[in-house]
């Protein structure tokens, strides 16, 4: 409840919960695609990219106001990704070697620029390698009214052209032979992306901004299979990771907000993979270990049935011990045929014996047929 | 801005498609050299060759969505850029990622995007046509599926009720027959008849050479260069596959002619 408090009448902490929310709507919805088309890296190079494009802006303008240093990022990210394009289809480079390239290449141009910075442009610049790792508490209104106002705008033509963005990620072949400019498009998505990546950077960092793009999105594909769910999924868990990253580090002395918020997204990301119905690993777990049980009822319920067929009589008992003796494990040939009691598929005549129902032997016939087995003669 | 394009009268005196001097390289290497090819309307044509022989290279080109390093592709007369209306594609199954989040009907749809036009998003009227081409190709049961979920013959036959759904009068099919069932390869086959008694052309690139004359009307052999194209009739003999396939295919279409077997072997390995 204090912490409510604190949000609504903190202006520092609600500035920067505001913030981190924005980043991650955006970051998240934008993202998505990124996720899609198996574009997670060109993420992480954009924005170690961003680093020289940050320090060449104060260089040149001497200006620290936010939208100058977006713009000199938006700049180094973009010319990043082209030349990143460019060197794979010029060149026989693989696409994964030119992106580490370009943001190992990009990245130490930027270090070294800010290092020069530091060195002669006097202590009050200093404050530039908060871009390494983000340092929201330096952020105010004017920051979050950018932020919202260039993500708001990214998040805007994202909708507009909602169905040539859904193709252009799903099959672009196709879309260019219906007509659309498919290149054209490509490239407006990625300065979408471009966009999301650089209003993030003062909060968290060129390092570790791609997690903002990439784990809101692959968080929300475990949940959904319809794409709109999944980028409004992936909003919300950007937000919801923003606003829990910013207020934590508010509550508890010396933790960092970006990485904080990055950490929020991992253990969301986490959750996903786990619980997530039909694509979590638990819910794969249960379903194996389901199918696995129904496989050794059936066995037994089959071994049973095949007894009964060697005796002539459908309804012979037989003791449990031989049924044993055709598996493996007494405990589970013992919950198994309790379970098939329970089913109504066999019952219990002594302590020791079982025979088959006339349900379970339809059951077992059908099963056995199913199966292309030979009853035994 | 969006013609019907069953409302365009077929020009019956230009060919569907008309190709001419057709080449594509990738850097040095020619892929296709030199096609010449026409395919008159109303033709239901298989295109057939080893692999890398360019069948998907040829599509890809006509389409223009690989750059022609020279030639000239004419459909109904005209250039492709404006008789995009008229024309429908089928691309190979596995060219996307069936994990994307999306539906049998909401693929279905996209064949629609080209016509809606900028800014308009599928409606109802949109919903309705893509659900008819779904129960055309025996699907509509799956409209609401993840994509995912569904065996490579139902996700063949979503990506035919998307071309359907474009109702063109030229359609490019890139091996829509790979990797099916039977019953679906019936299926299919049925529906590429169907849309040729409408008075369709449909260019197929085909994988299995025994099936040849049975689906087809027209074939082109094609190895990087056009071995030979025309009535399957006349151009289908065994010298031709040779030229295309190297030595071995003889042997192959031999077996065919004694007794048909359903899974003989296809040629499409048999590189000379």
């Amino acid at each position: 409840m204090d912490l409510i408090y604190e949000l609504i009448t903190n202006y520092t902490l609600r500035t920067v919960a505001l913030g981190a929310a924005t980043l991650g709507v955006v970051g998240g919805g934008l993202g998505t695609y990124a996720v899609l088309r198996g574009q997670s890296l060109l993420g992480d190079a954009i924005s170690h990219a961003a680093l020289p494009g940050i320090a060449l802006a104060f260089l040149l303008t001497g200006s620290k106001a936010p939208l100058v240093l977006m713009l000199g990022a938006a700049g180094a990210g973009t010319l990043a990704a082209l030349i990143i394009l460019g060197v794979t289809d010029a060149t026989r480079v693989k696409y994964d070697s030119a992106l580490a390239l370009m943001l190992s290449v990009f990245f130490g141009i930027g270090l070294v620029l800010l290092t020069y910075i530091q060195h002669h442009a006097g202590a009050s610049q200093a404050g530039l390698d908060a871009f390494l790792f983000g340092q929201a508490a330096a952020l105010v209104e004017t920051d979050v009214l950018t932020m919202a106002g260039l993500g708001g705008a990214a998040l805007l033509v994202m909708l507009a052209f909602w169905k040539e963005f859904k193709l252009l990620a799903f099959d672009p072949d196709f879309g260019a032979s219906l007509g659309l400019p498919m290149r054209t498009l490509d490239v407006v998505l990625t300065t979408l992306l471009v966009v999301a990546i650089v209003i993030g950077l003062q909060t968290v960092g060129v390092v570790l901004m791609s997690a903002v793009i990439i784990a809101p999105a692959a968080a929300a594909r475990q949940w959904t299979d319809r794409l709109g769910a999944m980028v409004g999924l992936a909003a919300a868990f950007g937000a919801a990771s923003g606003v829990s990253g910013a207020v934590l580090s508010a509550s508890v002395a010396n933790l960092p907000t970006g990485p904080t918020i990055v950490l929020c997204m991992g253990a969301i990301v986490g959750l996903s993979l786990l619980g997530a119905p039909n694509r979590g690993l638990l819910w794969q777990w249960w379903r194996d270990r389901r199918n696995a049980r129904r496989l050794r009822h059936e066995t037994v319920l089959l071994d049973l049935y095949a007894l009964a067929a060697k005796h002539g009589e459908i309804d012979h008992a037989h003791a449990e011990s031989v049924l044993d003796a055709m598996n493996a494990g007494s405990d589970r040939t013992h919950n198994a045929l309790r379970q098939l009691a329970e089913d109504g598929l066999v019952t219990q005549t002594s302590n020791t014996h079982w025979r088959l129902t006339e349900a379970g032997a339809a059951h077992a016939k059908a099963l056995a047929e199913e199966r292309n087995l030979q009853p035994a003669s | 801005m969006t013609l019907s394009t069953s409302s365009l009268p077929i020009d019956s005196d230009q060919p569907a498609l008309a190709v001419r001097d057709l080449t594509v390289a990738y850097r040095d290497d020619p892929v296709l050299w030199d096609i010449d090819l026409t395919v008159p309307t109303g033709t239901l044509m298989g295109i057939v060759g080893p692999n890398g022989a360019g069948k998907t290279t040829f599509i890809q080109a006509v389409l223009g969505l690989v750059e022609p390093a020279a030639g000239q592709v004419r459909i109904f007369g005209a250039p492709y850029e404006q008789q995009r209306e008229r024309v429908g594609y089928v691309p190979q199954r596995g060219s996307v990622d069936w994990d994307f989040p999306t539906s049998a009907l909401d693929v279905v749809m996209m064949g629609l995007y080209g016509q809606l036009g900028w800014f308009r998003r599928p409606g109802a009227e949109e919903r309705t046509t893509a659900k008819a081409a779904l129960d055309e190709v025996g699907m509509l049961d799956y409209a609401d599926r993840q994509i995912r979920q569904l065996s490579g013959g139902q996700q063949q036959r979503v990506f035919l009720a998307r071309a359907l759904v474009q109702e063109a009068d030229l359609y490019f099919m890139d091996e829509p027959l790979q990797g099916v069932d039977a019953t679906t390869e019936r299926a299919i086959i049925d529906i590429l008849h169907e849309l040729r008694s409408r008075g369709c052309t449909l260019v197929v690139v085909h994988h299995d050479l025994q099936t040849v004359p049975e689906y087809f009307d027209h074939v082109m052999l094609l190895n990087v260069r056009r071995i030979a194209s025309g009535p399957v009739d006349d151009v289908f003999t065994d010298e031709h596959l040779r030229r295309t396939y190297g030595g071995r295919v003889g042997f192959l279409r031999q077996k065919t002619a004694d007794d048909r077997p359903q899974s003989a072997p296809s040629a499409d390995r048999a590189v000379p």
